[in-house]
């Protein structure tokens, strides 16, 4: 879910429209707006990184090559 | 690439995983025997179902649902204990709805509830703290379940309760720790497991790492796993990729969200709070070390040490194969009380309740 807004530990984050509210005290990182973030009952617990989704649509992409499976 | 695209519609692409599928089938070309391989994670189970994974997958790679939705796993002896706290006109039951069907002995929490027990149904454990802020004359008690995911969320709340000097918060713990069931199954010669998807959301907080050890002791290879339908795809392609190359190691997919090392804060806050302890799975049986129960520092909001409940010996349906279902055994559909007398309006065991219980998904989706 994207973040929309935060006040402290605090977060509103963002699904197909959808707002939820969302405690950060789980996480390391800092979090800023239009980061985002997997929430799990109402806890943020992990934040998505953009260049592994990039990295791994890409492998997908991929077809695995003969030396893959040999 | 906006970030919807990237962090969600691309891993639905339909033409994209049905290319994955045909190089899957490519792939299976060359095992010299089936290959079985198991999810162990509510979200996956969902997934799976809900896109039709099975049926893009030739017949000799085969999926299998493991234990991997924690309301399925809690004991009926659990929801004993919740329902006879309950009973007490001074207190106020907190919980996750997906608890609330779960068949006890003789009743579910929503039954009392229907009863006049007064049972809250909270998005977030924070909640039942706001709850016990608000009501200073009654006792709340959190029916804390969940795996690694769960866990530390609820040591929040203990921790929040504390800071807020509330003495009339607590939580009954049925706490569930991920790598153990895993290590028992992968055992069990009439499953033969080949290959785990390992959980999504759990190892966001314990990380690929986890997983080492059961690679290395059961040469079972392990891919942690997103949950769209292309995550799950190349999951497969990963743990077929290390089947024909006779590897057995821990591979991330879903490294958009899971590092190696896993989630640190989320890690310290349960090992502060909790502390490694035999527990009761339903189907398994008694795991050595596979559950958290709260320190004996936070005994004062540990429901177990401040209740001391003392309740008759749990009555399962035996005619209800959960157990089996949750071993992998079984499949939904080998059940007889499965979608006759067991549906999610009037459930018999667990796996029809929870949304995450491979009954639920597999009624809601078919095969």
């Amino acid at each position: 879910m994207k973040v929309v807004s935060r006040d402290g530990d605090t977060v509103i984050a963002e699904v197909d429209g959808v707002q939820r509210e969302a405690n950060i005290t789980l996480l390391e990182e800092n979090i800023d707006i239009g980061d985002y973030l997997i929430i799990h009952a109402g806890f943020a617990i992990s934040k998505l990184d953009e260049e592994y989704a990039e990295e791994t649509i890409r492998l997908m992409r991929e077809v695995f090559s003969e030396e893959d499976m040999a | 690439m906006t970030g919807e695209m990237k962090f969600k519609d691309e891993f639905r692409d339909k033409s994209l995983v049905q290319n994955m599928a045909a190089n899957i089938r490519r792939m299976a070309e060359r095992l010299s025997a089936p290959v079985n391989f198991m999810e162990v994670c509510g979200t996956h189970t969902m997934s799976i179902y809900q896109y039709g994974i099975r049926s893009l997958l030739p017949e000799n790679v085969r999926l299998v649902s493991g234990p991997g939705c924690p309301v399925c796993v809690t004991p009926t002896g659990y929801v004993d204990k919740a329902i006879a706290s309950a009973a007490d006109p001074d207190t106020i039951v907190a919980t996750f709805g997906d608890m609330l069907r779960v068949p006890g002995s003789h009743s579910s929490l929503m039954e009392q509830r229907a009863g006049g027990a007064d049972i809250r149904i909270v998005y977030s454990a924070l909640d039942a703290v706001a709850l016990a802020k608000k009501n200073p004359e009654r006792r709340v008690l959190f029916l804390g379940v969940g795996f690694e995911t769960t866990a530390p969320t609820i040591a929040v709340t203990i921790l929040e309760a504390a800071r807020l000097g509330l003495k009339n918060y607590c939580v009954l713990a049925s706490h569930k720790t991920m790598p153990v069931p895993m290590e028992i199954l992968s055992g069990d010669p009439e499953l033969n497991i080949n290959g785990y998807l390992c959980p999504a959301h759990v190892s966001t907080v314990i990380g690929g790492n986890a997983y080492k050890p059961l690679a290395e002791k059961h040469h079972i290879p392990c891919v942690v796993t997103g949950f769209e339908p292309a995550d799950v795809m190349q999951g497969i392609e990963m743990l077929l990729a290390q089947t024909l190359r006779e590897e057995s190691k821990v591979e991330i997919q879903y490294r958009r969200a899971v590092s190696w090392e896993g989630n640190p804060k989320a890690q310290a806050i349960l090992r502060q709070l909790f502390e490694p302890c035999d527990a009761v799975w339903r189907g398994l049986g008694l795991l050595p070390g596979s559950g958290l129960a709260i320190r004996g520092e936070y005994a004062e909001f540990d429901a177990e040490m401040v209740l001391k409940l003392d309740i008759p010996e749990a009555i399962e349906n035996r005619a209800c194969l959960c157990g089996e279902v949750l071993k992998g055994k079984l499949a939904p559909f080998d059940c007889p009380l499965f979608a006759t007398t067991c549906t999610p309006e009037s459930p018999v065991g667990a796996c029809m309740v929870s949304s995450e219980g491979t009954c639920a998904a597999a009624y809601k989706y078919g095969r």
